[in-house]
């Protein structure tokens, strides 16, 4: 038995979700179809955008999706890894930034 | 890295090239043979539009040994192109209105006859390509050509995987990409690639790994960009290239896995609209030894023009040769991917 949540052949099958909700899933691939076009982004800019967001949301299909597109668009490994860092840094600072809270709570509670 | 043909590997052997990208796996064995494809939008048997393009591969010689090079190509390679049948070449053209001749190999400017015969063939008015490795040109021996091609009006398009020092090392080897940065320099200051000299320099992007090129134009614009930025270097336009499952990228492909899914890849980006333009149809490829065939990848497998027309280029036929039928097989997805794929870039 494979005993991984996460098989690398179900990222082309991510169609299939409208076996179960032709719809919604009709309506979602449109949506996902038009964001990635060119537009006042170029497609190279929108695959380093889901890269770093791939990353925040640690979803392994989409590294492996916008890696190879971060790639096929002409982004460099130095364009990629920026994107990651922009992610580590937001993450972070979302983090980080509580500590004001963390510290207006100490000034609240200390004589 | 060693070529395969210097390493005895069975891959060097065209035969068995052709066996694995059509039974390899069952996956490969499922995919649709090309000439059926070609059936479902009236291509076949695919015919050519004429020839507007003369490419010569005037030896497999190279200073490289680039991990992708669909010739394996390399300093051991001994099949060189003799006066004789660049003889034959200028008897062909001389005669005839193809007004490009396209000179590649290997490294083309390695063949101990490549300036006579470039100085012969422009002083015809035929118009001159010569695809270069860059890294050549920054060799004692041959950093005299760049004032050679602009004497002679030389078009030069230049092999430059990325504008990254990391990804093209990793494809052709260390040290390639300051090279390579030296000579775009140096044809730079000569006029090459400059708006308004006529002089044209252009570059040839193809895939460090196994994935598609994406939209040539967004490319060209990334390469512009970084390498003005980098290093102050301008060209004329960027053509992107597809590689094709055959060769040392096909070595690739299979050491790393990658086979099945590259392969279908490929054919689930086929689009007819590049099947209409691909080069075959325009083109003829004359091979080091004078032998006939539809491109230079046919010749690296050693499929032959069709047996229905002239085989050498002693005999050049134009009337005959466009009348053949193209011969095709499973490595020609490579060339209808996409946006398509030829010498000079998408063909969409
Ligand atoms: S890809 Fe070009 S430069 Fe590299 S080994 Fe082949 S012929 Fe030589
Ligand atoms: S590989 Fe050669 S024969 Fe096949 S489609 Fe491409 S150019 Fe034509």
């Amino acid at each position: 038995m494979d005993e991984s949540y996460y098989k690398t052949g179900d990222l082309k099958k991510f169609g299939n979700v409208r076996e179960f909700q032709e719809k919604l899933g009709d309506k979602f691939f449109d949506y996902y179809g038009e964001v990635f076009e060119e537009g006042a982004l170029t497609k190279r800019e929108k695959a380093l955008i889901a890269l770093a967001v791939a990353h925040a949301v640690q979803c392994p299909y989409c590294i492996d999706a916008y890696t190879t597109e971060s790639l096929e668009t002409g982004a460099s490994e130095e364009q990629m890894m920026e994107a990651v860092h922009v992610t580590t840094a937001i993450r972070g600072g979302a983090s980080l930034v509580h500590g004001v809270q963390m510290m207006n709570k100490v000034k609240d509670l200390s004589i | 890295m060693k070529s395969l043909k210097a390493e005895a590997s069975s891959l060097a052997d065209p035969e068995e090239q052709l066996k694995i990208i059509n039974h390899h796996s069952a996956i490969i064995e499922e995919i649709p043979d090309f000439a059926d494809r070609l059936s479902d939008i009236n291509l076949f048997p695919l015919k050519p539009t004429g020839i507007d393009i003369f490419q010569m591969n005037v030896g497999y010689m190279c200073n490289m040994t680039c991990k992708h090079c669909h010739v394996d190509a390399g300093p051991g390679r001994d099949e060189i192109m003799t006066k004789e049948i660049f003889q034959y070449c200028l008897d062909a053209l001389d005669g005839s209105e193809i007004d490009t001749v396209d000179l590649t190999g290997g490294a083309p400017e390695m063949n101990p006859h490549f300036r006579w015969f470039v100085k012969e063939v422009s002083a015809m008015g035929k118009h001159v390509i010569v695809r270069s490795n860059l890294t050549i040109l920054t060799t004692n021996k041959y950093n005299g050509l760049p004032v050679f091609f602009k004497k002679h009006g030389v078009e030069v398009t230049c092999s430059l995987p990325f504008y990254s020092k990391y990804r093209t090392d990793r494809q052709r080897g260390k040290g390639t990409y300051q090279k390579s940065v030296e000579a775009l320099k140096a044809l730079n200051k000569l006029g090459y690639g400059k708006e308004d000299t006529g002089l044209m320099l252009n570059l040839v992007y193809n895939p460090v790994g196994a994935f598609l090129p994406g939209d040539q134009t967004e490319i060209e614009t990334q390469f512009k960009k970084e390498l003005k930025r980098k290093h102050n270097v301008v060209f004329n336009e960027l053509y992107t290239i597809t590689n094709l499952p055959i060769s040392r990228f096909l070595h690739f492909l299979l050491m790393s896995g990658n086979l099945d899914d590259y392969m279908e890849k490929l054919v689930q980006a086929f689009n007819p609209a590049a099947a209409e333009g691909v080069m075959c149809r325009n083109t003829i490829s004359v091979g080091w030894d004078g032998t006939l065939y539809d491109c230079d990848f046919n010749q690296m497998l050693e499929m032959k023009i069709s047996e229905h027309t002239v085989q050498h280029i002693r005999d050049f036929d134009e009337i005959s040769l466009n009348n053949r039928d193209i011969r095709i097989n499973q490595h020609c997805f490579g060339c209808t991917a996409g946006a398509g794929s030829s010498c000079g870039g998408a063909t969409t």
